[in-house]
């Protein structure tokens, strides 16, 4: 009874602490605690990178002081969940090859999360080995950068034996949607084209179909490129709708849109390209952000 | 641009937003993702029960005295095979969370219980497996995290006005959720400490 209420005052002041916030991804290697040196960092960085540029699998490294109250799990979890490390869809598979590995310095917990497409090439039980026999013994002298170096060694040369979709290239699309979605959304949009054409006129009915086309490609996971192009092509072809329907509204005694010629301002064409979208793999410009991967949990956690 | 076609410009966004405004096709992908959330909680609960026969094997080998406990996991194991779960139905899933409950302190049961024996502790395929055993309970402490999280999406959206007309007309109802105390307890209870013994919890 008393070690039951003694539980229940822990579980409530676990509740009463927040959850540690998930730092923003800006590099492959996060160190919040100022455990590595510069000089190191960016070594582990290279390292991160070139597993990158060859298997296109994304992984990152980072270190905090502690995850209290929550368990290295839990917050891992959410920090793969944010960061999306790994890529998404290629060719319209998904292939989420992300790792994270997670310090918890005063913790003394180390973690190493998988994601789903790599469950195989780094099962938990191996994940397990890499803590037990690459990180922990360095981390147990003080050594951190070169437990981290000798696991991201170890990751790396497992994603290398991995089956993986080739690096991305020009002209691929990271993130798509499948083409029963596009062909759905064209004709939602020719036939709202065309209604809002009938009832505000051929520019204007045209550029909300402009405007329709782009967003709903955003909201299909399209990029902002992809979006604007389906925003402008919807634009252009509703716009050759209208002029042949154009002169059956005439007839009909409307006659509008008389008078105004060329089109809007070109930001409506555009519709979509307001926001961004996901970027995709890597960017060589200094930032590094996710390329959309799921994880589900999988890896190992241990201490040293 | 004149007041008139800024109107007219806005009466066309109500427009394309109206057509997709009823609801109907958020009901659609709601109750899809909770589907595809749920396959994986059966999944990771089907891993876990897959991983039993070898656990027990392994332990077998080297503490092949301590029976019941290993009875009890195989046997807990076979009830859960034994369960057809319907997940909208909130008996049925009561019945099939206690069932993994059962598996749950089975398991964790046996791995108290291998700590007595030393040479199992050291055996390299044991470790394997229960990291395996480790990486799936966080597995499915993550689907189920996911799936409450879907029935609650799905069920907001629902009951929300206008979508619970759409919902009414087409015959969607609200989902019975996992029981949140049994979460904690089916998350935390299996966890295990390995390399060092017994570590009191801060």
């Amino acid at each position: 009874m008393i070690a039951f209420l003694a539980g229940m005052l822990l579980a409530a002041s676990a509740f009463a602490q927040s959850p540690q916030a998930v730092p923003a991804l800006h590099a492959r290697v996060t160190d919040l605690t100022g455990t590595l040196s510069s000089e190191q960092t960016a070594q582990l960085e290279s390292q991160l990178q070139s597993i990158e540029q060859r298997k296109g699998a994304q992984v990152a490294v980072l270190v905090v002081k502690t995850t209290q109250p929550e368990a290295i799990e839990d917050y891992s979890i959410r920090v793969a969940e944010a960061w999306k490390l790994g890529r998404g869809k290629v060719d319209g598979k998904k292939v989420d090859d992300g790792v994270l590995i997670l310090v918890a310095k005063d913790d003394r917990k180390v973690r190493i999360e998988v994601g789903y497409g790599l469950e195989g090439a780094i099962p938990d039980a191996i994940a397990r080995r890499i803590i037990a026999e690459a990180i922990a013994p360095a981390f147990r002298k003080g050594d951190f950068y070169g437990g981290l170096k000798a696991a991201v060694d170890d990751v790396g040369k497992l994603i290398e034996g991995e089956a993986l979709p080739p690096v991305w290239q020009p002209g691929h699309e990271a993130e798509g949607s499948d083409p029963g979605d596009w062909v759905i959304g064209v004709l939602v949009v020719l036939m709202v084209g065309m209604f809002a054409t009938l009832i505000i006129g051929r520019i204007l009915g045209p550029m909300a179909g402009g405007v329709a086309a782009g967003v709903f490609s955003m909201f299909n996971g399209a990029g902002a490129i992809m979006a604007g192009v389906a925003g402008v092509g919807a634009f252009v072809v509703l716009l050759a709708i209208a002029s042949t329907m154009g002169s059956a509204m005439r007839s009909a005694g409307g006659g509008r849109g008389g008078g105004r010629h060329g089109g809007g301002p070109p930001v409506w064409g555009g519709g979509g390209s307001s926001s961004g979208g996901w970027s995709s793999g890597s960017s060589d410009s200094g930032g590094f952000s996710g390329g959309g991967g799921d994880f589900g949990g999988g890896g190992a956690s241990g201490d040293w | 641009m004149s007041v008139r076609s800024i109107a007219r410009f806005a009466a066309a966004l109500v427009l394309v937003v109206g057509l997709t405004g009823c609801g109907y096709n958020d009901i659609q992908s709601t109750d899809e993702a909770t589907k595809s959330a749920w396959s994986e909680v059966l999944n990771q609960y089907k891993r876990r029960a897959d991983l039993i026969p070898n656990l027990v094997n392994a332990v077998k080998g080297f503490a092949d005295q301590e029976k019941e406990v290993l009875t009890r996991v195989t046997e807990a194991r076979s009830r859960v095979g034994q369960i057809q779960v319907n997940p909208g139905d909130p008996a049925s899933l009561k019945q099939f969370e206690q069932a993994q409950q059962e598996v749950g302190s089975a398991l964790s049961r046996l791995l108290v219980v291998s700590e007595n024996y030393p040479q199992l502790k050291s055996d390299a395929n044991f470790r394997d497996l229960q990291a395996q055993l480790e990486g799936t309970e966080n597995r499915i402490a993550v689907a189920r995290k996911r799936y409450i999280e879907s029935i609650q999406k799905y069920n907001v959206l629902v009951r929300q006005f206008p979508v619970n007309l759409t919902a009414m007309v087409f015959g969607y109802q609200p989902k019975p959720q996992f029981s949140v105390d049994n979460e904690r307890e089916i998350s935390s209870a299996p966890k295990v400490d390995f390399g060092k013994p017994s570590e009191p919890k801060k």
